[in-house]
C-alpha cells in the first residue's frame, strides 16, 4: 500500500503540487491524469524522490520514503518513461539487467531474470537478448523499457507517459499487454498520462489533477458518472461519456435468457463494441457465447440503459 | 548495357581538377640545382633531369597515375593511380639526384622543386579522395597507414634519397635530429597527458557545475586566442620569476627558457579542446537515458562511469585528437625559446636561409601530425559505443 500524505512542491513560490493525499492499494493500477502543467509528473517523481517534496510524506508499506537513501529507494521502485530512456550502448539484456546489477545479483540470476521477462513480453530471448535498442522497433523498445522497470520485482512501478511515443495501434497493444502483465505479476502500478481514454482503459482507480490539486480520485465509472468538477467532466469526454462508460463493462454483466439470430458475441466483449455491432448490423438483439457455448443474449435496450448518466 | 558503361566511365570532378593541376605542375621545375646550401638554385623540369632511361619511366608513371585518378566509378583504380604517381615522382627524385650532382661542384645541392611538391600534394589528395570513397574499416585504415609509413621507411632507410640536400642536412646532424624528435614527442604527448589529467576532472566539474563552466570555458577560450609567439613570450618572464624566487623549482629544471615554458604553453593550449569536448561528450547522453538512470537508482558516479562516459567517449577522444594535432604543430614554436623539438631546425634554417634545414624540421612535424590524426580518428571510431543501425 502506498500512502501519499499531504505532499506539496513549490518552485520559487509557485506551487506545482498542492497538498495531495491519496492511498494506492497493492496490486492495482492507479492512473494520474491531467493536462500539462497540472503537476501530475511532479507528483509521480516525488514518489521516488527524483523531486524532493517541499512538505508532506510518502509511505510505502508503512515506511516513509525520506527515511531511506534515495538510491536504494529507487532501486526498489520500477521506473519507466515516455520514449523508453534505454541506454543506447547497452544490449537489451544489459538494459533489462540494470537494476539487478546495481543490486549485485549474480550474473546467472540476472540472465535467468532477463530471459523470463523477455518471454513475458513475447520477445524470444535468443533473438533479442544481444540486440541494441537502435535495432528494435518503437513498440519493442517500449516493452524493453517496461521489462527493465520490472526486473528487480519492485514493490511499485512508476510509469510516466509510457506509451506516449507509440502510434495508436501499437499503443492499444501495449496497454493490453500491461494490463495482462500486471494481473499476472500482481504489480502495483502508478501511471501518469494526459489521455483520459488511456486512464479509463487501464486504471483500477483514476486520479484527476488540475493546477497542482487532486480534484477527484475514484473508479473510472465514478469519474465518468459523477465528475466532481466541470474540469473533470470535460476531461471525462463530454459527449463521449456514455461510450466511455460502456467500454468499462463486459457483455456478461447484462446477459439475459433467450436466443437471437446472427453472428454471436463473446461474453467478454465490452458493451461499447456490442453497441457498435448492433448499430452496424441493424440488429436489436445479439446472441452471446461463453467460451464457444451459447450463454444467452444481449439487447440494445439493456445496453442503452447502462449508458445513461445520472438524472 | 550502354548506360552502365557510360556510368562506369564517368569522370570524377575532383579527379579532373587534380589531374589538371598535376599536368600544370609537371611544367614547373621538378628539381633545383644550387651551387651551395644557401643560394637559390636553378630549376629543372622533369624531362631535363637526366637521360630518357630515367625520365621516361618516371613521366609515364606520373601521367598514367594522374589519368587513372580520373575515374569516378573506380576508387581502387584511383588509389592505384595515386600510388603509381607517387612511385613515379620518388623514382625521378632518387634517380636524377646523383647525375645532377656530377660535375656541379663540391658544395652543390639538389632539392625537390615546386613541381615535385605540387605533384606530391595532388597525388596525396587523389589518394585521400580514393580512400574516402572506399570508406575502409578501421583495420584497413591502420594497414594502409602502416604500409605508407613502411614504404617511407624503406625509401629513407635504403639511402635512395641520400643525395638530396635535405638528407645531407640530416646526415650532418643525425644525433641532433633524433634528440629533437624525442623532445618533440615528449612536448606534444607530455603536455597532452598533463592536459588530460587536469582537463578530465575539470571537465567533469564543469559539467556538474554550470557556474564553474561559465567561468572556466571563457578563460580557456581566452588562452586559446593568445598568439602562440606571445604565449611563449609571456612564459619567459613568468617562469623566470618562479625559478628565481623558488630554488626548489629551479632545481626541478624550471627556467624562463627551455623545456618548461614550452611544455606549460602547450598544456594551456590543450586545455580548451580537452575540457570543452569533455563537457560536450558528457552532455551528449540523451536526457531520457539520464532520467531513467537516476530513476533506477544509479548514483552520480555510476551514472558517470556506466552511461555518460561511455556514451561521450568518441566526443572526448575527438577533443584529445584536436589537442594532440595542435600540440604537434605548436611544439615547433618551442624551438624559438630553446625548448627543443623539430622547431630547432626550422629556426636555425630561417636564420641561415637554408630552406632544406627548415624542411628538415617541418616535414617530420607534418608527417607526425598526419599520423596522429589518422590514428586518433580510428580510435574515435572504434570507441563508438552504439552500433550502426541495422537496416
Amino acid at each position: 500500500m502506498i500512502e501519499i500524505d499531504k505532499i506539496s512542491k513549490t518552485y520559487d513560490g509557485v506551487t506545482a503540487v498542492d497538498e495531495v493525499s491519496m492511498v494506492v492499494d497493492t496490486a492495482t493500477i492507479t492512473v494520474i491524469v491531467g493536462t500539462s502543467g497540472s503537476g501530475k509528473t511532479t507528483l509521480l517523481r516525488m514518489i521516488n524522490r527524483l523531486v524532493e517534496p517541499s512538505s508532506g510524506e510518502v509511505r510505502i508499506n508503512g515506511e516513509a520514503t525520506h527515511t531511506v537513501a534515495k538510491t536504494s529507494l529507487r532501486r526498489r521502485i520500477g521506473y519507466a518513461i515516455q520514449g523508453h530512456g534505454l541506454f543506447p550502448h547497452y544490449t537489451v539484456a544489459r538494459n533489462i539487467g540494470t537494476v539487478p546489477t546495481l543490486l549485485d545479483w549474480s550474473q546467472e540470476k540476472i540472465d535467468t531474470r532477463v530471459d523470463e521477462l523477455l518471454d513475458l513480453f513475447s520477445m524470444q530471448p535468443d533473438k533479442f537478448r544481444d540486440r541494441y535498442p537502435a535495432e528494435l522497433s518503437g513498440g519493442q523498445q517500449q516493452r524493453v523499457g517496461v521489462a527493465r522497470a520490472l526486473a528487480s520485482r519492485p514493490d511499485l512501478l512508476l510509469m510516466d507517459e509510457p506509451f506516449g511515443a507509440l502510434d495508436p495501434i501499437i499503443r492499444a497493444h501495449a496497454q493490453k499487454d500491461l494490463r495482462h502483465i500486471q494481473r499476472t505479476l500482481g504489480s502495483t502500478i502508478m501511471l501518469v498520462t494526459h489521455d483520459m481514454e488511456e486512464a479509463i482503459q487501464l486504471g483500477d482507480r483514476v486520479a484527476v489533477m488540475d493546477a497542482g490539486r487532486l480534484v477527484q480520485y475514484g473508479t473510472p465509472a465514478e469519474i465518468i458518472q459523477q465528475p466532481a468538477t466541470e474540469f473533470v467532466a470535460k476531461m471525462a469526454g463530454g459527449v463521449e461519456r456514455p461510450l466511455r462508460l460502456l467500454s468499462l463493462y463486459p457483455v456478461s454483466d447484462i446477459i439475459e435468457e433467450g436466443t437471437a439470430e446472427g453472428e454471436p458475441l463473446d461474453a467478454n466483449t465490452c458493451l461499447r463494441d456490442a453497441l457498435s455491432i448492433c448499430l452496424w448490423s441493424g440488429r436489436d438483439v445479439l446472441p452471446v457465447v461463453n467460451e464457444g457455448v451459447p450463454a444467452g443474449r444481449v439487447t440494445l435496450a439493456a445496453i442503452r440503459a447502462r449508458a445513461e448518466g445520472p438524472t | 548495357m550502354k548506360s552502365v558503361r557510360a556510368a562506369e566511365l564517368r569522370l570524377s570532378l575532383p579527379g579532373l581538377l587534380l589531374a589538371a593541376l598535376g599536368f600544370l605542375a609537371l611544367l614547373a621545375p621538378f628539381m633545383t640545382l644550387a651551387a651551395n646550401r644557401i643560394v637559390a638554385g636553378e630549376g629543372l623540369t622533369a624531362w631535363h633531369l637526366a637521360g630518357p632511361d630515367v625520365t621516361l619511366p618516371g613521366l609515364i608513371a606520373i601521367v598514367s597515375g594522374l589519368i587513372l585518378g580520373l575515374f569516378a566509378a573506380w576508387p581502387k583504380a584511383r588509389l592505384i593511380g595515386a600510388t603509381l604517381g607517387l612511385a613515379g615522382i620518388v623514382w625521378l627524385l632518387s634517380q636524377s639526384a646523383s647525375p645532377l650532382l656530377e660535375g656541379a661542384g663540391e658544395y652543390a645541392r639538389v632539392s625537390p622543386g615546386l613541381g615535385f611538391w605540387c605533384l606530391l600534394a595532388v597525388l596525396m589528395l587523389v589518394m585521400a579522395d580514393a580512400i574516402t570513397s572506399l570508406s575502409p574499416g578501421p583495420r584497413t585504415r591502420i594497414a594502409l597507414l602502416a604500409s605508407m609509413l613502411g614504404l617511407l621507411a624503406i625509401v629513407l632507410g635504403t639511402g635512395l634519397l641520400s643525395d638530396l640536400s635535405i638528407m645531407q642536412e640530416y646526415a650532418s646532424r643525425k644525433d641532433a635530429f633524433h634528440a629533437a624528435a624525442l623532445r618533440h614527442l615528449t612536448l606534444a604527448f607530455g603536455s597532452l597527458a598533463s592536459a588530460t589529467a587536469i582537463g578530465i576532472p575539470l571537465g567533469i566539474l564543469c559539467y556538474h557545475g554550470p557556474r564553474l563552466r561559465k567561468i572556466a570555458l571563457p578563460v580557456l577560450s581566452f588562452l586559446q586566442t593568445i598568439p602562440s609567439l606571445a604565449m611563449f613570450g609571456i612564459m619567459i618572464p613568468l617562469l623566470g620569476w618562479v625559478a628565481n624566487s623558488y630554488p626548489a623549482a629551479k632545481a626541478m629544471g624550471i627556467a624562463g627558457v627551455g623545456f618548461a615554458p614550452a611544455f606549460l604553453a602547450l598544456l594551456l593550449y590543450s586545455l580548451l579542446p580537452v575540457v570543452a569536448n569533455m563537457v560536450a561528450g558528457l552532455q551528449s547522453t540523451p536526457e531520457k537515458a539520464r532520467d531513467a538512470a537516476r530513476g533506477m537508482g544509479m548514483t552520480t558516479w555510476q551514472l558517470l562511469m556506466r552511461v555518460e562516459l561511455p556514451l561521450g567517449l568518441p566526443v572526448i577522444l575527438a577533443g584529445l585528437r584536436i589537442a594532440l594535432v595542435q600540440n604537434i604543430g605548436l611544439a615547433v614554436i618551442a624551438g624559438l625559446i630553446g625548448g627543443g623539438g623539430f622547431g630547432t631546425f626550422v629556426f636555425q634554417g630561417l636564420n641561415q636561409t637554408a630552406t632544406d634545414l627548415i624542411l628538415l624540421g617541418a616535414l617530420p612535424t607534418v608527417a607526425l601530425a598526419l599520423t596522429a590524426a589518422i590514428l586518433m580518428d580510428v580510435l574515435v571510431e572504434l570507441t563508438n559505443p552504439t552500433p550502426r543501425k541495422a537496416s
